[in-house]
């Protein structure tokens, strides 16, 4: 795909988002404009997946796995635009009865969803798992997993973080959605990560950078990270993002973290975002 | 009793009031939070007592620990996050760190069960009172509103030894006195009647309150009792009550096993077995939707109490 498909993709997912949370008066907007541009590139351009025919076991096929759930209508959207489900199934989020719980979840049966996230920290030895199930397989296919940047104070990370270098699990490629803020506010404030990149370099990773809302970067890198994997060592790309990326008033602030916007703030977030494929 | 509604609060904010006196009562009470401050309503604290407050980042079990090692040199350490992360996630940590251990902390849990809403079962705890009840040394406290859970807040502050303190998200009606003290594990009788036991304990005690005038226009003279202490259970108050009543209904925002249903159960089984029914989450996980939509869906609702005092008073006959 051209850097310009995927960019218009991206804009219709932010209205997306937008709408979903709009529309039920929950959810977090912040994280999911912000990581939107990653996940786009990853779905639209660089993993090799079967949408049309969604197999829990993933074998034969890349794998994502999102453990920052809470950024769940990025997720969603994606999931529809690229053909999971239908995309008018986008308006049930969150409401009574939907397959687009809060958090994805696996008990609703909703396609592109292998397993449950929500409670920050697992999704990293999740993808561990399923990159050495890959490994047993024969599969050369890659496993793929994003979380929070305020998710890497979690203990558990920094176990399958350990562990992923030592035990030489090379198809794996786990991506950070840098945006250096999280629910009570800038990460800095409320504990410090530190040098990120010198962390995962000293448990062995092989770390990239990336300017996470640029396309074109995100794109470069992703091949980059693939032509590198089953070298010996899990990789980690650290994506500097702006959390709310695309509407002026929720960038440069945590605020939009986990607030829905009120009628007057969703018709100017859409305002600034084109409608590229058309509304759900 | 006077169920005049003072006004609608949510019971987190109760807590966060009732933190901020413990705090100005005693300089040795001190507060963890994983990144939920806004939350839990312990920004107030934090503000006031700014070397008192911890704020440990998304690492729960890094927040109990702490509390444990902070609770051996005399301070009274609150750790506050969803009910959730409080306990599932760490059950060991409290396991051997505060209850074998008997060190002095307060687990402060917020957004318990289905009435948080649209977050969905992931963050719907609906197991946390089983988990907590069953450690030795732990006392196990849901207040049913914004005045009570306050005063439990104090209560616990003041009171020596492992404490899991249960509140939840959504503004619901204030009704129990403003400076009533709470006694742990003194149950409360908030209406005497003699042809059946409704025990309620958190948002479904409001639930049983509206139920009452329902019943009496059946017929049925129905006693209510809050059991705002899980554990340790007031036995004395339960036997009495039902020594009169002879059926018992029970109601709760949890799972049916190991929720207060099944503590007042094995009560009676061992003393003074009698027809039961139970109000709670049957052995399924929650799911998004408003506070409500969700007590409707999950029977957790005025309604569902009183059928199933029909049905207890039935089957008495
Ligand atoms: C184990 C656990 N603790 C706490 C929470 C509540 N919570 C949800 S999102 C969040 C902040 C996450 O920060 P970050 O990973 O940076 O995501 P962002 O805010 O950037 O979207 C917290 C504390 C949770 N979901 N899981
Ligand atoms: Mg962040």
């Amino acid at each position: 795909m051209t850097i310009n498909e995927l960019e218009r993709i991206a804009s219709q997912v932010r209205r997306d988002i937008i709408r979903m949370v709009h529309g039920c008066q929950s959810g977090h907007p912040g994280g999911s404009l912000g990581a939107t541009d990653i996940v786009t590139a990853l779905y639209f351009d660089q993993m090799q997946i079967d949408p049309a025919h969604f197999r829990m076991d993933g074998n034969g096929e890349d794998m994502f796995f999102l453990s920052n759930g809470h950024i769940s209508p990025m997720f969603y959207s994606i999931l529809a635009r690229r053909g999971y489900f239908p995309v008018k199934e986008l308006a049930t989020f969150r409401r009574l009865g939907t397959r687009l719980q809060g958090h994805p979840t696996t008990a609703e049966g909703l396609p592109g969803v292998r397993i449950a996230s929500g409670s920050l920290g697992q999704g990293l030895s999740v993808a561990v798992g399923a990159a050495q199930a890959k490994k047993l397989n024969g599969d050369q296919h890659i496993v793929y997993v994003l979380m929070g940047d305020g998710e890497q104070e979690e203990g558990q990370i920094w176990e399958a973080a350990m562990y992923a270098p030592a035990k030489g699990v090379d198809n794996l490629i786990a991506i950070i959605d840098y945006n250096k803020k999280q629910i009570d506010g800038p990460t800095d404030d409320v504990l410090s990560l530190g040098d990120l990149r010198a962390k995962y370099e000293a448990f062995g990773w092989y770390v990239l950078e990336v300017s996470g809302n640029d396309m074109h970067a995100l794109v470069n890198i992703l091949k980059l990270a693939h032509e590198n994997t089953h070298q010996g060592r899990p990789q980690l790309i650290l994506a500097h993002t702006e959390m709310g990326m695309g509407v002026d008033f929720m960038m440069g602030t945590h605020k939009w973290h986990g607030t829905a916007p009120n009628d007057e703030q969703a018709a100017n977030a859409l305002s600034q975002l084109e409608e590229t494929l058309g509304d759900y | 009793m006077d169920f005049t509604i003072q006004n609608q609060k949510d019971t987190r904010s109760g807590f966060g009031e009732g933190l901020l006196e413990a705090g100005r009562r005693n300089p040795k009470v001190v507060a963890f939070c994983a990144d939920l401050t806004g939350s839990l309503k312990m920004g107030d604290f934090a503000k006031e007592f700014p070397s008192r407050f911890f704020q440990t980042g998304i690492a729960e079990a890094n927040m109990v620990n702490m509390a444990a090692g902070m609770a051996l040199s005399g301070f009274v350490p609150f750790t506050g996050t969803f009910a959730a992360f409080a306990t599932g996630r760490v059950y060991d940590q409290i396991r051997q760190s505060v209850a074998y251990s008997n060190k002095n902390v307060k687990i402060a849990a917020s957004h318990a069960g289905v009435t948080l809403g649209e977050d969905g079962a992931t963050h719907q705890i609906l197991e946390d009172i089983g988990l907590m009840k069953m450690l030795p040394n732990m006392t196990v406290i849901v207040p049913c509103d914004f005045n009570q859970t306050k005063n439990a807040t104090i209560a616990v502050a003041e009171y020596d030894g492992p404490v899991y303190l249960r509140f939840g998200r959504p503004k619901v009606p204030n009704f129990t006195q403003v400076d009533e003290k709470f006694i742990i594990g003194k149950a409360q009788m908030l209406q005497e009647g003699t042809d059946v036991t409704i025990f309620a304990c958190g948002h479904l005690v409001w639930k049983a309150v509206q139920a009452l005038p329902i019943l009496k226009e059946m017929g049925i003279n129905a006693e209510l009792i809050n059991i705002h202490t899980i554990k340790p259970l007031d036995v004395e108050a339960v036997l009495k009550s039902v020594g009169k009543t002879r059926c018992v209904v029970t109601a709760e925002e949890h799972q049916r096993n190991g929720g207060l249903g099944d503590s007042i159960a094995q009560v009676l089984a061992l003393n003074m077995p009698c027809p039961m029914e139970m109000v709670a989450v049957n052995d399924v996980f929650g799911q998004s939707g408003t506070p409500d939509e969700l007590l409707k869906a999950y029977h957790l609702d005025t309604p569902d109490i009183v059928e199933a005092v029909k049905k207890v008073v039935a089957r008495k006959q």
